[in-house]
């Protein structure tokens, strides 16, 4: 092989993300974005979130609630979690110029529109929750065929005996990019793709009440439409954490290189990743 | 080792701005969404016309929603919107204990009637414990007690050509230059003859209160509390829902919110 004409310090370019991978990843980037957003606006509607089948109105099962006090001092935004109250001025439910102002949950600048407005935040939720849905069905189905998910994603004998060391690695910030996901890097990607994508898409389902007479069993499963609303809030959360993770790692990991492979699908390995056919110098 | 700490502090604090930059976009560079004739909005509103056909399709038309348990009444049904119309024909009526009330079936039907209160608590009653979800995300559960509107339909005779009810309701939910904006709904006839579709006179076992739609309000339990409507005095059978207020089918669609109202 011409292995030995390779310089040292390069290892192969190998084409790593087939064009499936790559549309899919960028318009899941677009939905989650907005979704977001628009689901910020809507949670701004009724800022509270319960544990049950309905909101506690004369009793209290509330284990999130943001609101508006007034104090000696003017306006405070507060916020109760778990029955410890925090004072959030500036953060949730009173935001912008202490002269001027704005009663929201979240602030305007993390919800679409930046004002309040529950009917465009629904309409905008709803419609990249669908494009959600289909690029993740259009995915599933390309990954099947072409062995993405296989290949690449279940994990197998060598990430379970690599976890350990792959910790390690990541511990000391040392990464391999060899010619899959390193153990941590599936392992993370499963948890998005088999727990937060399905869990964040049928609680949402269970908010509807047209698909709970559809689907009871929903309501069972999450133990009731507020405690669902509130799973919804808490698997958003943990998306948001992936995201910055994700980022973060794409960052430490050389960003050049990471972009390269999901805009072109061309990514180059460590030195001393074994060359295979179809690689590039 | 201390490079190594500083280039990985200078890495967190390069992605934090990275990702609070795209998140500080959405400060209002997407505020032309709000816009209700806006080209985009119209586009991606067209996802709601996706969900009515999706929900329609996988729901049965007869399917029921929950039913709860009487021990699942934990609080009075928490009222929203209009909860004291203060037009003066309502007044009258109120003040009246609605003896002169009539609710009226109109529009494409083989003969108009109407009904008092007594003869609708005189038809076959159906009671349900369901949850009202509103879209602001909150949810209730209380006990609705009136008489399946179908029936009620059937005695006036749809016409073949009919496709909505349009519910007109006593309360004056906004208050313009032009005049008073009177709250109205409209449903599908699926939902209309749906078998919990029910013209509601009973609450929790008592007389349904004022702030709660008073003397008959409208339960269509597959949907969104705005699909609920209070108040209720003609249900209009039409082909077409766009000479009703601003043409969407609602008072709240009319304000962007969407039509179907099942999620």
């Amino acid at each position: 092989m011409d292995d030995q004409s390779l310089p040292a310090s390069r290892g192969p370019l190998i084409y790593r993300q087939s064009i499936w991978t790559r549309l899919t990843h960028w318009v899941w980037v677009l939905c989650l974005f907005f979704l977001l957003l628009s689901g910020l606006q809507i949670f701004n509607a009724h800022p509270a979130l319960y544990i049950g089948q309905e909101s506690g109105f004369e009793y209290d099962n509330a284990i999130l609630r943001i609101g508006a006090v007034n104090t000696p001092d003017g306006p405070r935004g507060q916020t109760t979690l778990f029955g410890q109250t925090y004072d959030t001025t500036g953060m949730l439910e009173m935001s912008g110029s202490a002269d001027n102002p704005t009663f929201t949950g979240f602030p305007g600048a993390v919800t679409i529109p930046s004002y309040r407005d529950l009917a465009t935040g629904r309409v905008v939720h709803f419609f990249f929750a669908w494009l959600l849905v289909g690029t993740l069905f259009v995915w599933f189905l390309a990954s099947l065929i072409n062995g993405h998910i296989r290949r690449d994603l279940v994990p197998k004998g060598r990430d379970v005996t690599g976890l350990p060391r792959d910790v390690l690695d990541h511990v000391r910030f040392r990464f391999r990019h060899g010619r899959s996901y390193a153990p941590l890097q599936k392992l993370s990607y499963l948890v998005v793709f088999v727990v937060l994508f399905p869990l964040i898409i049928l609680t949402g389902l269970t908010m509807s009440p047209g698909m709970d007479a559809a689907w009871p069993w929903l309501l069972d499963l999450f133990g009731g439409r507020q405690t669902a609303r509130t799973i919804h809030f808490i698997t958003m959360s943990l998306l948001v954490l992936f995201f910055v993770v994700h980022v973060i790692m794409v960052v430490l990991a050389g960003p050049i290189n990471e972009l390269r492979s999901m805009i072109t699908g061309w990514y180059r390995a460590s030195p001393g990743t074994a060359r295979e056919a179809g690689d590039k110098l | 080792m201390s490079n190594l700490i500083i280039n990985r502090r200078r890495f967190l604090m390069g992605s934090a701005a990275a990702g609070s930059g795209l998140l500080l976009s959405g400060c209002d560079q997407f505020d032309f969404l709000g816009q209700r004739d806006n080209g985009v909005r119209n586009v991606i509103e067209q996802a709601n016309v996706l969900t009515y056909k999706a929900q329609r399709a996988l729901i049965g038309d007869q399917t029921l929603a929950r039913e709860y348990s009487a021990s699942e009444i934990r609080q009075g049904q928490k009222p929203n919107g209009s909860t004291e119309p203060s037009t003066p024909e309502y007044m009258f009526l109120r003040q009246q204990n609605f003896a002169p009330y009539k609710l009226k079936v109109t529009g494409m039907v083989d003969r108009e009637i109407e009904f008092s209160l007594g003869e609708l608590r005189n038809m076959p009653a159906r009671s349900q414990i369901t949850r009202h979800d509103c879209v602001e995300g909150w949810s209730c559960i209380a006990k609705w007690t009136g008489t399946p509107l179908g029936p009620v339909l059937d005695q006036a005779g749809v016409k073949p050509g009919a496709r909505f009810c349009v519910y007109h309701c006593f309360d004056n939910i906004q208050r313009t230059l032009s005049g008073d904006i009177f709250y109205y709904e409209s449903s599908d006839l699926i939902d209309a003859y749906h078998p919990q579709t029910i013209l509601a006179y009973g609450l929790n076992d008592q007389v349904l209160p004022v702030a709660n739609g008073a003397p008959v309000r409208l339960r269509i339990e597959r949907a969104l509390g705005y699909k609920q409507p209070k108040y209720l005095h003609t249900i209009q059978l039409v082909d077409d829902l766009t000479p009703f207020g601003l043409g969407k089918g609602g008072y709240w669609p009319d304000n962007g919110y969407d039509w179907y109202g099942g999620i």
